[in-house]
């Protein structure tokens, strides 16, 4: 039997080699699984850094600190991360935590806070710092938010759902990003299922959704600046081309009429294309959408950034593209048939939008049919003071010419002064707007919007309103948010 | 505190070691330091994971030495054994039947394998794989002959010879079925399957076994979603890192994570800042896991290699055994630490399904120290006897 013996002493060998050998191919890939989210050796690792802090736009209010936790078991220190605003720039700042790992910048701009991106000379201070036993700490973070704008829009969302966007026309950047109903950061840590638990004011409550990047609303007739743009661009239509409105449009030998009140739908005669934008007269929107052709009117929603993730600093999975939407997911329909141009024109279709998008749409028409990059970045500082990295503008997309922005402005300061949107009308200040009511055929479910840009005849702030549980029109629901908003940044009382 | 319960434990191994000598003074002098190391490593890093768990299984040890010291006097020489063996056969498969019975089974991790007794629970499974070694030592050691004739066609023994043995792999594959429990099925056939060629020394034995394993198995896997899902997550762990694959993937963290030298003892990342450990059952079928992460690379291959000596020593016993059943014994109890190491630490580090099993003499449990250690004093009873003989 010593021969059986001794073949079966080296097949177990064998096997304790491939032991000690899968140990070690897991030691390889190491670097590579450090990388995974639930990871806990990574998430602990960062814990002992003294992570970057995060401020508003002014460089000095705290939007997330550390707090200090002794390990006297570990010998370290922990690192815990506080958000002493709390709900107030919940969804861009988002969360860093141990258990539920991060959000919002907290994730996407991970390595500069932890100090760990991959520019030589932090890389190299970082190393001395660690062989030193000094405790690395990352990069501060000043962001775009402006939080007396930010405060007006969370007072405004109070009791729906929905999402508001303000950018600086000129450079992107993101003045106000706020969405309703928001969470407490604080809590995410610990006490998660407070934030899971909330309900309304709509279902699902979903606290944690970033609306204003992820929420998909149907535009309505916010979507007719994208409609206008392609016709007067396009040369095909001008300011002053005539339109018969007979109080609705036929397509495929039905009628689809105008907005309709109580005195059933209005019809508003002979008028021409500014009219058509200050009363956002559905029919003649509906003649043009059936004359460009759904082909122009998507080649000009993917010119204002539609059929793209905005290249704003947040992780990828919190931000949604816009466009047509097809069984939950983006449509680019290649048969120009299967899609129907009039309703595509006025916003409905099956066209689902962000707030953030439709700032953008605000943004170009504002900054002469430039789209500029929107950025939640104003800078990255070192601990010891030095800039890593400062906002520039860039242009993402040209949406249009200038004559047509500048057409558009005209037409959309009428809404305001004298169309649907005069509740956004701000006392010395000529705001350019369009609203939007787009209904599911839900009673209390509308979509409502307010797009606008203010002042008129030179931007300083874009602005969209998306509200996904409404009763009301845009004009009332979401205009007045726009215009206490607007008016807070512009340093005025509404 | 921590440095008395040391000197308790060292003052334990000696005094078990003073038995020993005088009990059995020609034993292997190798065997009972490697246990009493292995078990030191496991202690340590249960109290790294929870200082209660530790001075439990603290006092498991103390069973268990009492149990290796009452086994050594009362049991003079390991072949008394022999003429029980029917007896310890069906004694083993009792106790594999008892978590089955109603009232006393208690279902963990989808394997009913615990036997309930009001304050304790245990294990029946771990001290039926003793006995199931001592048994197949004895019947083997009878039949190895005309087993290995191979009267039938194919050089394969008549079934009156082999009957017995397909008898012992139902009742084991029905018990195994009953209690959904893959590592100890995984346990028992290997150990089987190894004594078997021992015995016999033909591949064609083997090949058959192997077949019958592969059908048990299939078999479990068609009527056992728990097992599919081991099988699925075995294949890639990351397909559900939060849900089913959970463990394995937090297993892989701490092992990756541990680097050459581990992040030392008490600083690496085991438990979350409430105190609970990322890796279900950390303590017991993972321990491992938690060596690899805080005593490094380096550490978890001294532990395999410590396995490695053990089982070389053991398997030195059996090639220097006169008797058959000697021989058979040794082989077969070296077999089982061979095994159980291989599947258990192959299972948490991702090199084969993970089935659950403890880490002998490491992994918290009292049935499995207990048990392990009378498996010890056992080895060391028939190395007691070989040296004797052999003594100039």
């Amino acid at each position: 039997m010593n021969p059986q013996i001794r073949r079966l002493f080296f097949f177990f060998s064998a096997l304790f080699v491939a032991l000690i050998s899968m140990t070690s191919y897991w030691l390889w890939r190491a670097p590579e699984l450090e990388a995974r989210r639930g990871n806990p050796n990574l998430i602990v690792r960062q814990l002992t850094i003294e992570r970057g802090l995060i401020y508003s736009s002014n460089g000095k209010t705290l939007l997330a600190r550390n707090i200090e936790k002794e390990q006297p078991e570990l010998g370290s220190t922990w690192y815990l991360r506080r958000y002493p605003r709390h709900q107030l720039t919940a969804h861009a700042v988002g969360y860093s935590t141990v258990e539920r790992s991060r959000s919002g910048l907290e994730q996407s701009l991970n390595d500069y806070l932890t100090g760990s991106n991959l520019e030589l000379d932090t890389i190299v201070e970082s190393t001395l710092d660690r062989l030193q036993g000094i405790t690395q700490r990352g990069n501060n973070v000043v962001t775009t938010l402006n939080l007396l704008g930010q405060r007006a829009a969370v007072r405004g969302l109070q009791g729906s759902c929905g999402g508001v966007v303000a950018l600086e026309p000129a450079t992107g950047k993101v003045l106000v990003m706020a969405s309703s109903p928001a969470y407490d950061p604080n809590l995410v840590e610990g006490r998660f299922g407070q934030i899971i638990r909330q309900t309304g004011p709509c279902r699902p409550a979903s606290p944690l959704l970033n609306r204003t990047t992820q929420g998909r609303f149907i535009p309505g007739s916010t979507f007719k600046i994208v409609t206008a743009a392609a016709a007067l661009d396009s040369g095909r239509f001008t300011p002053s081309s005539r339109f018969d409105d007979p109080g609705y449009c036929i397509e495929y030998g039905k009628r689809v009429f105008n907005y309709s009140d109580q005195s059933g739908p209005s019809v508003f005669g002979n008028v021409d294309f500014g009219d058509a934008v200050e009363n956002s007269i559905n029919s003649v929107f509906c003649e043009i959408g059936k004359r460009l052709g759904p082909q122009l009117v998507i080649e000009y929603m993917k010119r204002f950034g539609f059929y793209d993730e905005p290249p704003i600093e947040l992780p990828s999975d919190e931000i949604t593209p816009s466009g047509l939407y097809r069984r939950g997911k983006l449509y680019d329909p290649s048969d120009p048939n299967a899609v129907d141009p009039g309703r595509l024109a006025f916003g409905q279709e099956r066209l689902q939008v962000t707030p953030l998008q439709m700032a953008l749409v605000a943004a170009a028409v504002a900054n002469d049919g430039i789209v500029m990059e929107p950025t939640l970045v104003e800078r990255i500082v070192s601990p010891d003071g030095k800039v890593i990295s400062r906002s520039r503008s860039s242009e993402w997309k040209t949406a249009m010419r200038p004559e047509t922005a500048a057409d558009l402005t005209a037409m959309m300061t009428r809404v305001v002064e004298s169309g649907t949107g005069t509740s956004a009308q701000i006392p010395g200040i000529s705001v350019a707007g369009k609203t939007g009511t787009a209904e599911t055929g839900r009673e209390g479910q509308n979509h409502t919007w307010f797009i606008a840009f203010a002042p008129a005849e030179a931007p300083r702030v874009a602005i969209a309103v998306g509200l996904s549980n409404q009763a009301g029109t845009g004009g009332s629901t979401a205009a007045p948010i726009a215009q206490a908003v607007i008016a807070a940044l512009l340093g005025r009382n509404a | 505190m921590s440095l008395s319960y040391a000197a308790f434990f060292v003052a334990l191994f000696v005094a078990a070691h003073m038995i020993l000598r005088v009990a059995l003074p020609h034993a292997d002098p190798y065997l009972l330091p490697i246990g009493g190391l292995l078990t030191a490593v496991g202690l340590t890093m249960i109290y790294r994971i929870d200082p209660d768990l530790a001075f439990r299984q603290g006092l498991w040890v103390v069973v268990g030495l009492s149990a290796f010291a009452g086994l050594l006097l009362l049991v003079r020489d390991h072949r008394e054994l022999d003429s029980v063996k029917y007896i310890l056969g069906l004694t083993a498969i009792g106790l594999l039947i008892l978590p089955a019975v109603p009232g006393l089974g208690e279902t963990i991790n989808g394997a009913t394998l615990w036997v309930d007794l009001g304050p304790i629970t245990f294990q029946p499974g771990e001290f039926a794989k003793v006995l199931l070694v001592v048994f197949l030592a004895g019947y083997l050691r009878d039949n190895r002959e005309l087993l290995a004739m191979g009267t039938g066609r194919y050089g394969v023994p008549s079934p009156k010879h082999f009957g017995p043995l397909l008898v012992i792999w139902g009742a084991a594959m029905l018990v195994l079925f009953q209690t959904r429990d893959l590592g100890s099925a995984l346990l028992y056939f290997a150990i089987f399957l190894a004594m078997l060629y021992v015995a016999i020394g033909r591949w064609p034995y083997v090949a058959i076994g192997l077949g019958l394993f592969a059908l048990g198995a299939w078999g479990l896997y068609q009527v056992t979603p728990h097992v599919a899902a081991r099988v699925s997550i075995w294949l890639d762990p990351w397909s559900e890192p939060f849900g089913d694959g959970y463990q394995l993937v937090q297993s892989i963290y701490a092992i990756a994570g541990g680097g050459i030298f581990g992040s030392g003892l008490g600083r690496g990342v085991l438990l979350t800042p409430e105190g609970n450990p990322y890796i279900p059952d950390l303590q017991t079928d993972f321990i491992y896991s938690a060596i690899a992460q805080e005593l490094g690379l380096a550490g978890a291959a001294a532990v395999v290699l410590l396995y490695l000596i053990f089982v070389y020593r053991g398997f030195k016993i059996a090639m220097q055994a006169a008797d058959g059943f000697s021989k058979l014994l040794a082989a077969g109890l070296t077999a089982t630490i061979a095994i159980q190491t291989f599947v258990i630490v192959g299972g948490v580090s991702a090199l084969i399904p993970l089935t659950g099993l403890t880490l002998p003499f490491v992994s918290y449990g009292g049935s499995s120290i207990v048990a392990n250690f009378l498996l010890l004093g056992l080895l060391l009873m028939v190395s007691n006897h070989v040296n004797r003989e052999n003594a100039p």
